[in-house]
C-alpha cells in the first residue's frame, strides 16, 4: 500500500527530508522530519499544534517548495463553509448559458416529436449544467485535482466551526470529496495534508484520531541560531549567540506574549541595520518593541534589562 | 512478537488515561514496521507522533516510553533473534534458577524474567500492593517448586555438603525473588501507576473539601486541571445557532446582486450566542476559605472557555481580587487574599454594598453571578435588597453554600432570606459538586 506511485520522489528517508527542507531554508528537527516521513508513508494528515510563530505554517510552505508542488492554502475562520472551502457552482455563468440557450431552444428541440423525446433532450442539458465546467474549485477541491501532487494547508482549523471540522473528515481519511450533483471525486495523487491549530478551542476527537500529531514548541537555542542564520546570513556569530540567548531568557519570563521566531529574525535584522556587533543595554531598550508587543510586557522586561543583557552577553 | 510489544505499550498508555483508538493502534503498528526498532530515538518520535495527541499526552508518552522500552525492547529483539536456534536454551533456564543465577548472564536472566512476566500476565497489574503477588507468580513460573524440592532434598541429606548446597539454593532463590520484584515494580510503574492515580483522584473528587489534607493539595491541583479540561472540551465548541425562520433580506439581496437579484442563495438571521461571563463573589473567612480556593482554581483554569471572569473576595469589606490571581502564582495569591481580606469579622451587608458602590457595572445581562459563602453575617443587616437587585441585573444567580441544607437558617445564617432571589441555592461539599454547578452554568450559555 505504501509503495503506490506518488509524485513525491524526494521523501525517501527521514534524513532526506531534513536535508531537503534545509535546502529551502527551513531548519527541521528529527521529530518534524519523522512526522513528515510518516505522513507520507502512512497517507495520513498531520495536525500541528504549538504556540504562535514557531513556523507551523512555514513548514507547509517549505514542503511545497521542497517537493516543487503547488501549495493550496485554506485559511479557516468562523463561519467558513463548503462554498468557500470546497467548491461552488458558477451561478453567473450558468445563468448566462441559460439565456443563450433560450434563443436556441427551437433549434435544439427541433427533432423532438414527442414529449418524451423533448424531455430526454432537456435532461441531457441538465447534466451539462452541473458538470465540472461550471464548477468553481476552492482550495480543497483544487488539491484533489492536482495531478503532480500538492501540499494542502488547512490553516488554523481551530478557528472554524464544529460542523466544518466534521465536514473535513471525508477528505482527511479517504482523500476524496463528494459533490452531490457529480459524484465522488478521488484525489489522483493524495496531497500532503497539513493542519495547524493555535488551540483557540479544543479540536474534536474524531479529527485528532485521523491525524498524526506534531507539537512544535519554541526551538532550543542551537536550532534558533540556525534559523536566524539562514534568514539573516550577515549577522556575526557573537551577536547571533547573544541575541538568541536574550530572546530565550525573555521566553522564560512571565509575560503576556512570548516573542516568536519571526520576531527573533526581525530583531536580528534590526540590530544588523543599527550596525550592532554585540548587545548593549541601550540598544536593546530602543529595539525592544520589535520583540514585545504589549506595553505591560515591555515595562516588565525594562526593569530587568540590565541583568538580562549582561547574562546574555556573558552566557555564550 | 513485535506487534505484541506495541499492543502492550498501547495498553500501558491507556492505563495512563491516553485514549488510543483501534485505528491508531493499526497506524502505530504500520509506522513501526516502517521505522523499525533499531533506533530508539526515532521509534520514540514515531510513536509520539502517532499515539499522543496533546502536549500533556506527549509528556506521559515519553515517561512511559522510557519505562517500557528500557526492557521490552531488549527482550523483544533478543527473543526474536534467538527464536530460530535456541528454543531449547530458554527452556533450560526456567528449569534451573541456580545455574541461571550462577551463570551471571544478564541477558539470559532478563529473558527468563520477561518470559515469566508474560506467563504471570503481569500487564494486568493495577496497584502497588500487587507487586509481591506478581513477583511470586513469576517465581512459580520459573520453577520455584522444583527449586524448593531440590532444597529440601539437600537438607534431608544431613551432610555438610548438602547444607552447603541448600544455602546456595536459598541464596539463588532470594536473588531471583529480588529481581522478580524489581521487574514487577517496573511493570507496575508502566501499566498500573496511571490506574492507581485515576483511582486516587476519583476518591479525592468525592471527598469533602473541608476535610482535605495539605498533602492532598498537589494531587488536587492536577485533578482540578483535569476537570477544567473536561469542562473546556465540552463547552468550547461554539455552535452558531441558525434561525431558519427569519430571512435576512439585506444580506440576501447583497449576496445575490451578481445574479441580477435572483435569489439563488438565501441568508438567514443568526442568533448570536452570548459568551459566558462569570462574576464570583467569595466569602474568604474561616471555614469557607478552603472551598473558595478550589472554586477559584477551577474557574480560573477555565480561562479558555470563560475569558471574562471577575472575582471578589470579602469578609468584612469586599475587594476585587482578579488582578492578584492573574498576576501571581495561584497558591501564593490565594494565601495573600486569605491573609489580607479574610481576617476580619464577616459582614455580608457591608460587602454587598461595597459591590454596589464600586463594581456595580460588572454585572450585566450576560453575567452569571456566583456567590460562595455560608451566609453567616454575625447578625448584621444582610442587605437582601442589594442582593435581589444584583440578581435581577444578572442572567442568573447561583449561591454555593458549603453548609448542608439542615444548617441553613440556624443561628446567624441568613441563607433562607437570600434564597428566594437566587436562581439556585446549592450545597457544595466536594470538587464534583463544584464541577457539576459549573457544567450547568456553561451549558446555560448554549
Amino acid at each position: 500500500m505504501t509503495e503506490t506511485k506518488t509524485g513525491y520522489a524526494p521523501l525517501t528517508s527521514i534524513d532526506a527530508i531534513t536535508a531537503g527542507l534545509a535546502s529551502v531554508g527551513y531548519i527541521s528537527t528529527r521529530e518534524i522530519s519523522t512526522a513528515i516521513y510518516l505522513a507520507h508513508n502512512l497517507r495520513k494528515p498531520i495536525l500541528i499544534e504549538g504556540p504562535a510563530g514557531v513556523g507551523k505554517t512555514d513548514l507547509a510552505a517549505s514542503m511545497g517548495r521542497f517537493l516543487n508542488v503547488p501549495l493550496n492554502r485554506l485559511q479557516c475562520y468562523e463561519g467558513l463553509d463548503e462554498g468557500k472551502a470546497l467548491y461552488e457552482w458558477k451561478y453567473g455563468k450558468q445563468l448566462l448559458y441559460t439565456q443563450l440557450l433560450k434563443e436556441k431552444l427551437g433549434e435544439v428541440m427541433d427533432g423532438a416529436t414527442s414529449l418524451a423525446a423533448a424531455f430526454d433532450k432537456l435532461t441531457s442539458f441538465e447534466d451539462l449544467f452541473f458538470s465540472e465546467t461550471f464548477l468553481e474549485p476552492r482550495p480543497l477541491l483544487t488539491a484533489m485535482q492536482q495531478t503532480q501532487g500538492s501540499v494542502l494547508l488547512i490553516d488554523e482549523i481551530d478557528k472554524s466551526d464544529e460542523e466544518f471540522e466534521a465536514y473535513l473528515l471525508e477528505i482527511l481519511s479517504d482523500y476524496q470529496v463528494t459533490v452531490p450533483e457529480i459524484g465522488t471525486i478521488q484525489a489522483q495523487v493524495p496531497p500532503l495534508v497539513i493542519l495547524t491549530s493555535n488551540n483557540i478551542r479544543e479540536l474534536g476527537d474524531a479529527l485528532k484520531r485521523r491525524c498524526l500529531h506534531l507539537y512544535i514548541d519554541f526551538p532550543d537555542p542551537k536550532r534558533e541560531r540556525a534559523i536566524v542564520q539562514a534568514r539573516v546570513p550577515d549577522v556575526s556569530s557573537d551577536l547571533l549567540k547573544q541575541l538568541v540567548n536574550f530572546v530565550h531568557s525573555l521566553r522564560d519570563m512571565d509575560i503576556r506574549k512570548r516573542p516568536s521566531i519571526s520576531e527573533t529574525v526581525d530583531w536580528a535584522r534590526t540590530l544588523l541595520l543599527m550596525h550592532a556587533s554585540e548587545l548593549d543595554e541601550d540598544m536593546v531598550r530602543t529595539t525592544l518593541n520589535v520583540l514585545l508587543k504589549h506595553e505591560s510586557d515591555i515595562q516588565a522586561v525594562d526593569k530587568e534589562l540590565r541583568k538580562l543583557t549582561r547574562d546574555s552577553v556573558a552566557g555564550q | 512478537m513485535a506487534d505484541k510489544v506495541i499492543t502492550d505499550f498501547i495498553r500501558a498508555l491507556r492505563s495512563a488515561d491516553i485514549r488510543v483508538s483501534t485505528g491508531e493502534s493499526i497506524d502505530a503498528a504500520r509506522a513501526v514496521r516502517l521505522i523499525g526498532y533499531a533506533d530508539r530515538a526515532k521509534l520514540a518520535d514515531t510513536l509520539r507522533c502517532v499515539l499522543a495527541k496533546s502536549p500533556e499526552e506527549k509528556a506521559t508518552h515519553d515517561r512511559l516510553f522510557d519505562l517500557y522500552f528500557s526492557r521490552a525492547l531488549d527482550t523483544a529483539s533478543k527473543s526474536v533473534s534467538n527464536a530460530a536456534p535456541g528454543d531449547t536454551e530458554t527452556d533450560t533456564t526456567s528449569d534451573d534458577m541456580l545455574s541461571l543465577i550462577e551463570s551471571g548472564d544478564e541477558a539470559k536472566i532478563t529473558i527468563a524474567l520477561a518470559k515469566a512476566g508474560q506467563e504471570a500476565e503481569i500487564q494486568d497489574i493495577e496497584f502497588s500492593t500487587q507487586v509481591s503477588f506478581f513477583a511470586q507468580k513469576m517465581m512459580k513460573s520459573m520453577g520455584l517448586e522444583r527449586l524448593d524440592t531440590k532444597m529440601m532434598d539437600a537438607f534431608r541429606r544431613l551432610t555438610d555438603e548438602g547444607e552447603g548446597e541448600a544455602e546456595k539454593l536459598i541464596e539463588a532463590r532470594r536473588e531471583m525473588f529480588m529481581r522478580a520484584r524489581n521487574y514487577a515494580q517496573q511493570a507496575f510503574e508502566t501499566y498500573g501507576a496511571g490506574a492507581t492515580e485515576t483511582f486516587r483522584q476519583e476518591f479525592l473528587s468525592e471527598k469533602a473539601i473541608t476535610q482535605l489534607d495539605r498533602r492532598d493539595l498537589e494531587r488536587m491541583r492536577t485533578l482540578v486541571e483535569k476537570l477544567a479540561r473536561r469542562l473546556a472540551v465540552k463547552h468550547s465548541r461554539r455552535r452558531s445557532k441558525k434561525n431558519r425562520g427569519q430571512l435576512d433580506l439585506r444580506k440576501t439581496l447583497r449576496k445575490n446582486a451578481g445574479f441580477d437579484g435572483v435569489p439563488f442563495e438565501l441568508l438567514w438571521k443568526n442568533n448570536k450566542r452570548d459568551r459566558p461571563k462569570i462574576v464570583a463573589v467569595c466569602d474568604v473567612s474561616g471555614s469557607v476559605a478552603s472551598v473558595v480556593r478550589f472554586f477559584l482554581m477551577l474557574i480560573y483554569s477555565l480561562n479558555d472557555v470563560v475569558p471574562d471572569i471577575e472575582s471578589f473576595a470579602f469578609s468584612g469589606r469586599l475587594e476585587s481580587v482578579g488582578d492578584i490571581l492573574e498576576q501571581q502564582d495561584f497558591s501564593a495569591a490565594m494565601d495573600e487574599i486569605i491573609f489580607r481580606i479574610g481576617m476580619s469579622s464577616t459582614d455580608y451587608g457591608q460587602s454587598f454594598s461595597d459591590l454596589k458602590m464600586d463594581h456595580w457595572n460588572v454585572i450585566d445581562r450576560r453575567t452569571t453571578l456566583i456567590v460562595l459563602g455560608d451566609g453567616r453575617s454575625n447578625y448584621g443587616d444582610p442587605r437582601v435588597d442589594i442582593f435581589s437587585e444584583a440578581a435581577s441585573r444578572a442572567k442568573q444567580t447561583i449561591w454555593l453554600c458549603p453548609e448542608a441544607e439542615s444548617q441553613w437558617g440556624s443561628g446567624d445564617s441568613e441563607i433562607p432570606r437570600y434564597r428566594p432571589y437566587a436562581n439556585r441555592m446549592v450545597h457544595v461539599r466536594t470538587i464534583k459538586d463544584l464541577e457539576r454547578v459549573l457544567d450547568e452554568v456553561l451549558a446555560s450559555y448554549n
